[in-house]
């Protein structure tokens, strides 16, 4: 039946919540890292019990940590993260050039074929490797020397890069997404980089069809059909078939197009899942109602899904690393929310049920499914 | 032989159940670079924790205490307190109070 792992990133440390297929009693473990903030940890495909954490304060920085054990217990890996070469310059929010500086590593992403190989995605956004199990790390600085990134701009919570999406059948595509710039792909993995944002459309910008500048969320994709690609952007809900070629709004009948995660179920690959917020200014759901929508048909046609959530006086927010799936034969969607609590859905969402309400408050959701 | 201090959260990263570690430093005149590095030589998880890098210099939200006075602003060069140096004072490395 297998059993799963969910990984949970938080303002004031990490948890790691354990549960058999049934998804119905947990286990609560925690806190890693007390007092720190965890923006994500995340295991290895390859070895489950490989975990990678990024740890930090505003006071002390970032670490990150690893774990042989399933999270049992961590050691420190290098958070030395120098940029190669010129470091350039970006525009500061008063457009006014600003020096690449690294603050803090946002997402870490294992490698899909080796434990030791892991890319951290970080602000000011770049994007770094390490094929030591984190004991050095390297940039992959084609994408910072792209020819735009001097015209990037942070967002409200700063100029991150967020997203990193690697391919099992093609290990030199790698895709990156970063606030706000855009989207990315490079082909040779990571040593060139091309901007994918062709149909993105921002009224928020001068140009609103530019070629980068766009707040892109999220984006999510199966394994199985790497070329569908599925965004939460600041304004809507977009996909591309042709692995970011180019991009169509398949917001449909969503009650908002804004929100932070995106994800997609396991064994269906047109089956998604976003979380509406009412607006760029609020940042919660509509009238208290916490909702996630799923579509079907892989965007346009959405339908509600709130049995056993919250529908009256909830006004949290789920950012945009805090949702995933399991792989189950009824596939799970967890997501966790600013109010601290961690939610399942053991059908594909359907019904939902709180594993934990009180935790500080959620930055990360990952799952493992394990044997 | 040289007392440090270390914040709690640089305790636990380090490891220390004793507020306080003792380090010995490299000879001639004490400083807080040199405190510093045999800090990070003896505890390399606490690397880029306090001093940032790439600059070498304090993190924003961390101060440097020691004999009353605050030692933060002062070169990182210069002769520690003699009652430092001499392991009767310890140097405290301490995170601001910062947030309300």
């Amino acid at each position: 039946m297998g059993t799963v792992r969910v990984l949970v990133g938080t303002r004031k440390g990490a948890f790691i919540l354990s549960s058999d297929g049934a998804r119905k009693d947990w286990d609560i473990d925690g806190p890693h890292f007390g007092g720190w903030e965890v923006y994500h940890l995340k295991g290895s495909s390859v070895d489950p019990d490989r975990l990678y954490a990024a740890q930090g304060t505003g006071w002390f920085g970032q670490l990150v940590q690893k774990s042989d054990d399933g999270g049992k217990s961590w050691d420190p890996v290098s958070n030395e993260f120098t940029f190669e070469g010129e470091v350039g310059t970006h525009l500061d929010f008063d457009d006014n050039p600003r020096p690449w500086a690294f603050n803090r590593v946002w997402h870490l992403e294992p490698s899909l074929s080796d434990p030791e190989t892991v890319y951290a995605g970080v602000e000011d956004a770049a994007l770094f490797r390490s094929t030591d199990g984190g004991r050095s790390w390297h940039e992959l600085a084609g994408l910072r020397n792209h020819p735009s990134s001097s015209g990037w701009h942070p967002g409200a919570g700063g100029l991150c890069l967020h997203t990193i999406l690697l391919d099992k059948g093609d290990p030199n595509r790698i895709i990156v997404a970063i606030s706000v710039a855009g989207a990315f792909r490079s082909l040779d993995g990571g040593a060139s980089w091309q901007a994918i944002n062709k149909g993105l459309h921002s009224d928020y910008m001068p140009e609103p069809e530019a070629e980068v500048g766009h707040c892109v969320h999220r984006i999510a994709m199966h394994p199985s059909h790497p070329d569908a690609l599925f965004m939460q952007s600041h304004r809507n809900i977009m996909r591309s078939d042709n692995g970011g070629d180019s991009w169509v709004n398949v917001s449909g009948n969503l009650p908002s197009d804004f929100g932070f995660p995106i994800g997609v179920h396991a064994h269906e690959p047109e089956t998604i899942y976003v979380v509406p917020m009412k607006g760029d200014s609020e940042h919660y759901p509509d009238e208290g109602h916490l909702r996630v929508y799923r579509s079907r048909t892989g965007g346009n046609e959405w339908e509600p899904l709130s049995s056993g959530l919250p529908q009256k006086d909830c006004y949290v927010n789920v950012l945009r690393d805090a949702m995933d799936v399991d792989t189950l034969d009824d596939c799970g969607i967890y997501f966790g929310t600013s109010g601290g609590a961690v939610y399942v859905s053991p059908d594909g969402g359907d019904h939902w049920r709180s594993i934990v309400e009180n935790l500080p408050p959620v930055m990360s959701v990952e799952v493992q499914t394990l044997p | 032989m040289i007392r440090v201090v270390l914040p709690y959260h640089l305790r636990n990263l380090a490891g220390c159940r004793d507020k306080e570690v003792v380090l010995q430093v490299a000879g001639g005149v004490v400083t807080q670079r040199k405190i510093l590095d045999a800090l990070e030589a003896r505890f390399p998880q606490l690397g880029g924790t306090v001093r940032d890098y790439g600059s070498g210099c304090r993190r924003p939200l961390v101060r440097f205490f020691g004999c009353g006075r605050d030692l933060s602003l002062e070169s990182p060069d210069a002769p520690v307190p003699e009652t430092i140096a001499q392991g009767k004072e310890p140097y405290r490395i301490v995170g601001s109070v910062a947030g309300g």
